[in-house]
């Protein structure tokens, strides 16, 4: 499959035409002119790398009335993404190669997007016995990425001993850090409103403190730490403090970490019930501010979809999560890009060649170079809409973005030299099938 | 006024509209035929969620009173605790006509996700969400208060300039947030007293002055003394050693009810823990309204349905 792309604004600002032929970059330049290719108009677009999500629930298997490897890999691919890395607190838990082996495969037929399995730190994400790291990294998944992301790794000792073990396989932990003993029962940032509204609070020390615990953990046995979904300014300030001692620590913040704040839980709309909690204004901000200085490495969506009914009860009944890779781009334009703190040359490296190196992600460290996968988005960055349900692919409808305005639109997206996205309308699953297929030959 | 979810909401005339018209339901009581006519035709469902005699058998009184039709629909033995959804509960209630659901219910927010969800059309009352408001609470203890001031006078009073101390389990209490909305709403002053574990860590923005010291608030001289319940289930969760240490510190007993004057009011939402953190003596004493807190529970509660219900009253 060849196409010409024309006009397209690389990150960097400047200009040019792509040929993708044969899944990789072909040819760039200007005035560029291929016989038989498929050519889009990018005039106008800005053209980004393939984005990488490292922190998304795919619920598949076990929780197929949330979400399917082919649901949420269609969610990703007009998101803008061509990769995402499948959190572990599947049915069965994915701590066997059996069970990432069939999530990549699943992937791999899907064809929307690279999936990359994540798998548990500990079996069963009970934290209390390691699980087969060594078996899902050799795996054909090759897993590299390890967390019981939902639950923390909260025992002291297994948490150095997971660092530790996952340097044989050049793996990293990704650590949800949360203090389980201090958020019992919590249902929001604790502080004036939670006091107000007569809910539980989540207590901004119960998050930083495990970062602590774990930085210092991992600077002792010199293993390499990431930390998930980082929602506080305390914790910001813990890890620029790690990293100005050189410890081997990377972040992530969430699109709805950057945007949204506890106000919108006086409403008692469940769709604002996350994990961690959306935090005050405070919080936002020094996130924004800890993501422009490179505290904080990259964006993940924590995508996490939920069947309606899951959503539509009282608060503290409401199950946690929100979809997100539908609208990360667009809500990190908005909160990010918007207010001049990240260019699109940032946003490429938070959201796609940073994400790919923490996960040992090959073939994204060199985008629109010639010779390199042809894995990028087209984005028309002077869109506007009013973000609905119809903007949604995947299973959930659990968006705290509906009825809300947010820039931008995803154009294009191509995956392996293949489309999955184009006009702004998603390929059907048999094409993009097909087109997958093709590719691997 | 659509609903009853919180004080927060109420401004200082409709909360006094609501005393004053609970001064008229009162008279009633008085009557030989205790009832009016004014909700016949009218249905008004008690969901209840949690268990409360108090509360659902004073809402029942108050509906019979003014003659709605009431159902009472309690959690127990009932489809709610075979895991129906607050959702098909409320469209259930709906399709069989509803004019006001008081809902009591564990969860914080719960009655306002039923009233704003569009599930069902009814006047949504609160009657204790969670740990956040119990509105007809502290309306009943501020008409409490006011008709201790004022007797036959109440009527279009404020309660103005009057010191109220809350004393106990902040935290986890309802009632204390929806009379601290309330009473400050009417114009007195609020003061919070409780040890450290059961403030809120934060109530910067909460119209009170807060300490930890009972004897202080005592010495203060203040006109009203509001004892909250304890729990004994906190003690198990550390936010005090033991029910001695809290009595001795934070229980209203016969020393500090000496030291308050002749007139102070002593109040409890109910039920009391007695000999824990109010001694017999505090309980029974003339100082305290904890029986008239009872009695004028019903005359708010018909208040607040005929406001809801009536139609003719604008709030």
């Amino acid at each position: 499959m060849t196409y010409l792309i024309t006009g397209a604004t690389l990150p960097d600002g400047t200009t040019t035409d792509l040929l993708v032929d044969n899944g990789v970059i072909a040819e760039t330049g200007s005035s560029l002119s291929q016989s038989g290719a498929t050519v889009i108009d990018a005039a106008g677009l800005t053209a980004l790398p393939g984005l990488v999500d490292l922190h998304t629930h795919l619920r598949e298997p076990g929780f197929e009335q949330s979400e399917t490897v082919l649901t949420g890999s269609r969610a990703a691919a007009i998101g803008g993404f061509t990769s995402v890395f499948a959190m572990a607190n599947t049915s069965p838990v994915s701590d066997t190669a059996g069970v990432v082996e069939q999530v990549a495969s699943l992937g791999v037929r899907a064809g929307y997007v690279t999936v990359r399995p994540i798998g548990a730190v500990t079996m069963g994400l009970k934290g209390e016995q390691l699980s087969e790291i060594g078996a899902m990294a050799q795996s054909r998944a090759q897993v590299r990425v390890f967390s019981d992301d939902g639950s923390c790794v909260h025992d002291s000792l297994l948490m150095r001993r997971a660092l530790e073990y996952v340097k044989t396989f050049d793996g990293v932990i990704a650590q949800h850090a949360q203090d389980p003993r201090l958020t019992l029962g919590a249902q929001m940032n604790e502080g004036a409103l939670s006091g107000e509204l007569g809910l539980a609070g989540w207590p901004a020390v119960a998050e930083e403190s495990i970062i602590a615990r774990d930085v210092l953990l991992a600077q002792h046995v010199g293993a390499r730490l990431h930390v998930c979904h980082v929602s506080t300014a305390g914790s910001v300030d813990v890890i620029r403090w790690a990293k100005a001692r050189g410890i081997a620590v990377t972040a992530e913040v969430t699109p709805h970490h950057l945007l949204l704040t506890e106000d919108l839980v006086r409403t008692y709309d469940s769709r604002y019930k996350v994990n961690p909690p959306l935090r005050r204004t405070e919080d936002v901000m020094a996130l924004r501010e800890g993501l422009a200085d490179g505290t904080i490495d990259i964006i993940a969506t924590d995508h996490a979809p939920h069947p309606v009914e899951a959503k539509e009860c009282a608060w503290d009944e409401a199950a946690n999560g929100m979809v997100g890779l539908e609208s990360a781009l667009s809500v990190v334009h908005a909160s990010v890009v918007a207010s001049g703190q990240l260019d699109w040359s940032d946003v490429a490296r938070v959201l796609s060649s940073k994400p790919a190196e923490i996960g040992r992600l090959s073939g994204y460290d060199a985008a629109f170079v010639v010779g390199s996968p042809a894995n990028f988005t087209l984005y028309d960055a002077s869109a506007s809409r009013v973000f609905g349900t119809e903007h949604l692919h995947g299973k959930g409808v659990n968006s705290p973005y509906l009825e809300r305005t947010l820039p931008g639109r995803v154009m294009a997206t191509i995956h392996n030299g293949y489309a999955t996205v184009l006009d702004g309308e998603l390929l059907d699953a048999p094409t993009v099938a097909e087109s997958a297929r093709v590719h691997r030959g | 006024m659509r609903h009853l979810l919180s004080t927060r909401d109420l401004s200082r005339d409709e909360a006094i509209q609501i005393l004053d018209v609970a001064e008229d339901m009162a008279d009633v009581a008085n009557r030989e035929v205790k009832k009016l006519p004014t909700l016949r035709g009218k249905t008004v469902i008690n969901l209840f969620f949690e268990d409360s005699t108090r509360t659902r058998t004073s809402f029942e009184l108050a509906a019979k009173r003014l003659s709605a039709d009431l159902v009472n629909f309690s959690a127990k033995g009932s489809s709610v605790s075979k895991g129906e959804s607050l959702k098909d509960t409320a469209q259930t209630l709906a399709a069989v006509g509803a004019d006001a659901v008081v809902i009591r219910h564990a969860s914080s927010g719960a009655p306002q996700t039923l009233a704003t969800s569009g599930w069902i059309d009814a006047a949504v009352l609160n009657a204790g969400d969670g740990t956040h408001e119990h509105p007809t609470q502290a309306l009943l203890d501020a008409f409490t208060m006011r008709r201790r001031l004022h007797g036959a006078a109440s009527r279009g009073k404020s309660l103005d300039g009057l010191t109220v101390t809350i004393v106990g389990d902040i935290l986890h209490s309802r009632v204390a947030r929806s009379n601290v909305w309330l009473l400050d709403t009417l114009g007195a002053t609020v003061r919070l007293v409780a040890p450290a574990t059961l403030l809120p860590a934060d109530i910067s923005t909460w119209p009170v002055t807060a300490g930890f010291d009972l004897d202080d608030a005592v010495d203060a001289d203040p006109d009203v003394v509001m004892m909250l319940r304890i729990q004994a289930e906190r003690m198990h969760a550390a936010f005090f050693p033991n029910a001695r240490e809290y009595s001795r510190q934070w229980g209203l007993g016969d020393e500090r009810l000496a030291r308050l004057r002749p007139d102070t009011m002593v109040m409890h939402p109910g039920p009391m823990n007695r000999g824990l953190e109010i001694s017999a003596n505090a309980a029974d004493s003339s100082r305290s309204t904890v029986l008239e807190q009872v009695a004028n529970g019903v005359s708010v509660r018909m208040a607040v349905l005929y406001l809801l219900l009536s139609g003719s009253a604008e709030l």
